[in-house]
């Protein structure tokens, strides 16, 4: 635990409840889903010939797929009901000054501290949608590191661009994919250039704003030969009444010898549903590690995924469940080893609270051919209430003998000892459940940048509140 | 004036059967009373009830400290008062280190008797004083509590919470079990470093040796539930030398 329990009650009030900026935007698409919306969505974002094509192929193919038939259940989810597109009346700022006041606010209530606002100059924010605010710091554009929005990328790098987007999360991969590839707005464009190291993680913040709409950021990250960077998303939304949709598609390209890390914080209030695709290409002696913390949303499907396509390889991936009441989070991981001598871990860790229902999804595959490859797998769950669930679905395929693959798998619940041990110390008993609770997902927060290792620990404990007696 | 640590005709039951069948003991401020008596007499139990724990039934008496029966009182509320149970087995907490957990508790005591937060500087001071005193490795501090700890740096860790906290009465259940002999000598040495007029001590014990260098104004000795035998130092050294056994017919007769 980064900070202890019971210190940082106090500042949790204004987390509590999800707060709304007025809505301010230029263009807001009808809601429903047609052509005429994905041709208007391309047409105000001025793009080519070829990505209004590519739009419309995906609209086809997502209007032809039928919803998946396994994991949690989405009937509820109304695509009639979504609005596709906002562009802001804000256009993207060039400096801090720039930024407006609202935006500034918004960063405020996040809780970043003011020191922090300022290393903010490297940050892109998305704000209804699209990148509102968007600078490079000079550091970055020294090293040649692109970090611009994805509408930008399009326009400023096309090559580039074409020669990676959708290359790595095909529109046919999934419905959500597909919906995503249509309607596209809003995202990152990175670029980290041959043996470029940049100390500082890139940051995003982003943030839902008006009610009903589905975001739909779509975020591209070419990491060249032996460069190294981390990338941080984090979220968290205020609450709303009617349902709201989030689907993502995350494209990460890792080449030869390079390092990446992406790590996300994931708070949607709990109307929303989160379903993203994440996926990386991990090439020769590269290594890829998605750290994933998923605590809000109404239900979130996401699984980060490594193909590990080059001799030594490495993929990562540490994902973070917290689900409350009437919450499931349906999260995990996928490995694919393609290629010999790569290896992976996948660590999960899940917490289930009153009715919620986090649960561990993942699947290591090795193909024929990927010899000495290693793997590790191991699932923690920790159940709070009676009524909390966790279920776990490890499939493992695979087609090659000279593998080493490890899997471990723990269901445990808060145990009335650890609690009276705490209580006997003074402890409150919501204040021992909740010291359990950051101890279990300690090994996880450990990994996250000081400032999201807090804000997550406070996040925690807000769930925590009123949880017991 | 000195506080009481009162225990009345404590009678304790679980689902399956009575444990203590009437427990009467008075335990001083600036005393230290020394606790034995065979496996299984319900020595840990009157321990856990003390401190209330969820899991056993009070059937009948009562035990007053600072004129209230804190038998009604939740087990936080009686840390609060200023009571403490040092484990026979401490519990593990995964991913919380000493530090924070020692912290938050000791906060949590110094909110309730309505004192300001201690500033994590000093704080700092404080436990590296303390880990001082007996002899600890500052690096403890940051390990996680009890997990995987060996069996002396969990009496150790007890010690040291102990000394965090300052209570007014502590039970030591078995702290000296599984020390080898110098850890039991710096064990000890913070037992008595802590010992004074404000403080009254309960420890349960199977051995002489602690009650050698922890030298206890009394010694009890339980059997079966009930305090069948009570006297000065000198009982403990009757014990050694004759048993259990032995020691229960010449009281019973
Ligand atoms: N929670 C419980 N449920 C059922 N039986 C219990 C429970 N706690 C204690 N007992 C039983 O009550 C009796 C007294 O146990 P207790 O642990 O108090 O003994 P003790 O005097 O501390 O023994 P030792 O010297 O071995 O530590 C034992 O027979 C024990 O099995
Ligand atoms: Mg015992």
């Amino acid at each position: 635990m980064a900070t202890p329990a019971v210190e940082l009650l106090k500042e949790l009030e204004e987390y509590k409840y999800g707060w709304k900026s007025p809505e301010v935007y230029v263009y807001k698409a009808p809601k429903g889903l047609n052509e005429d919306v994905v041709r208007k969505i391309s047409e105000l974002k001025e793009e080519p010939e070829w990505m209004l094509e590519y739009r419309l192929q995906a609209l086809k193919h997502f209007l032809e797929r039928p919803m998946p038939n396994w994991g949690p259940d989405l009937s509820d989810l109304n695509f009639d009901e979504i609005v596709y597109y906002v562009k802001p009346a804000e256009r993207e700022g060039r400096s801090w000054d720039e930024v407006p006041e609202e935006i500034k606010r918004t960063f405020e209530r996040l809780g970043i501290p003011e020191a922090e606002q300022k290393f903010l100059a490297g940050v892109g924010a998305q704000f209804e949608s699209e990148m509102v605010y968007h600078r490079v710091k000079e550091e970055l554009e020294r090293l040649g590191v692109i970090f611009i929005s994805i509408e930008d990328g399009l326009k400023q790098y096309p090559e580039l661009f074409r020669e990676y987007f959708g290359k790595v999360v095909p529109y046919t991969d999934n419905k959500f994919a597909a919906l995503n590839a249509a309607v596209w707005s809003g995202g990152s464009f990175v670029y980290i250039p041959p043996g470029v190291k940049v100390e500082q993680p890139l940051q995003a913040y982003f943030r839902l704003n008006v009610a009903n709409i589905g975001q739909f950021e779509r975020t591209l990250i070419i990491v060249d030969e032996g460069a190294e960077a981390h990338y941080v998303e984090g979220c968290t939304a205020p609450l709303y009444t009617t349902d709201s949709l989030h689907t993502g598609v995350i494209e990460i390209i890792v080449k030869r010898g390079a390092r990446f890390r992406y790590t996300t914080i994931q708070n949607w209030s709990t109307n929303v549903y989160n379903l993203v695709t994440q996926r990386a290409l991990v090439y020769e002696d590269a290594h890829m590690e998605w750290v994933d913390a998923n605590i809000g949303s109404k239900v979130t499907m996401k699984y980060p995924s490594c193909y590990l396509l080059g001799r030594g390889a490495h993929g990562e991936i540490l994902s973070l469940a917290f689900a409350k009441d009437g919450q499931v989070i349906d999260n995990g991981g996928k490995v694919i080893h393609l290629a010999p001598d790569t290896t992976s871990k996948i660590v999960s860790k899940s917490v289930s609270k009153g009715t919620g229902r986090a649960s561990y999804r993942g699947l290591v595959k090795v193909h024929k051919g990927a010899k000495h490859v290693k793997s590790h797998v191991v699932c923690d769950a920790l159940l709070i209430d009676e009524t909390s669930r966790s279920d776990t679905y490890p499939y493992i395929e695979i087609e090659e003998d000279d593998v080493t693959i490890g899997h471990e798998a723990s269901v445990s619940r808060v145990s009335e000892e650890q609690v009276f041990y705490l209580r006997s110390r003074g402890l409150s008993e919501e204040e021992a459940v909740t010291m359990v609770v950051a101890g279990f997902i300690e090994p996880m927060v450990r990994e996250l940048p000081m400032e999201y290792a807090v804000e997550l620990n406070r996040l925690v404990q807000l769930e925590m509140e009123g949880s017991v007696g | 004036m000195a506080e009481t640590l009162d225990i009345r005709n404590l009678h304790v039951r679980t689902e399956e059967r009575e444990i203590l069948k009437g427990v009467n003991l008075t335990l001083r401020q600036g005393e230290v009373h020394a606790l034995m008596g065979p496996n299984g007499a319900g020595k840990s139990t009157l321990a856990y009830v003390l401190m209330g724990h969820p899991g056993y039934e009070v059937t009948e008496g009562e035990v007053i400290f600072k004129g209230q029966n804190i038998l009604e009182l939740e087990p936080e509320e009686r840390a609060h008062l200023g009571l403490f149970l040092a484990f026979q087995y401490p519990v593990a907490v995964p991913g919380v280190t000493i530090a924070n957990f020692l912290r938050a508790a000791l906060n949590a005591k110094r909110q309730a008797q309505g004192l300001e937060e201690i500033s994590i500087l000093e704080f700092r001071k404080l436990l590296m004083d303390k880990m001082r005193l007996l002899k600890m490795d500052p690096a403890f501090a940051g390990r996680y509590v009890n997990d995987g700890f060996s069996g002396g740096e969990k009496k150790k860790a007890e010690i040291l919470q102990l000394a965090v906290l300052e209570p007014e009465f502590a039970v030591l259940d078995e702290t000296d079990s599984g020390l080898d002999i110098d850890a039991l000598r710096i064990v000890a040495d913070g037992i008595n470093a802590l010992r004074g007029p404000e403080r009254g001590f309960l420890v349960i014990t199977h051995y002489k040796r602690i009650l050698d260098y922890v030298q206890p104004d009394y010694v009890h000795v339980m059997v079966d539930g009930r305090i069948v035998a009570s006297g000065g130092p000198e009982l403990a050294d009757e014990l050694e030398a004759k048993g259990y056994e032995n020691l229960l017919a010449t009281v019973r007769g």
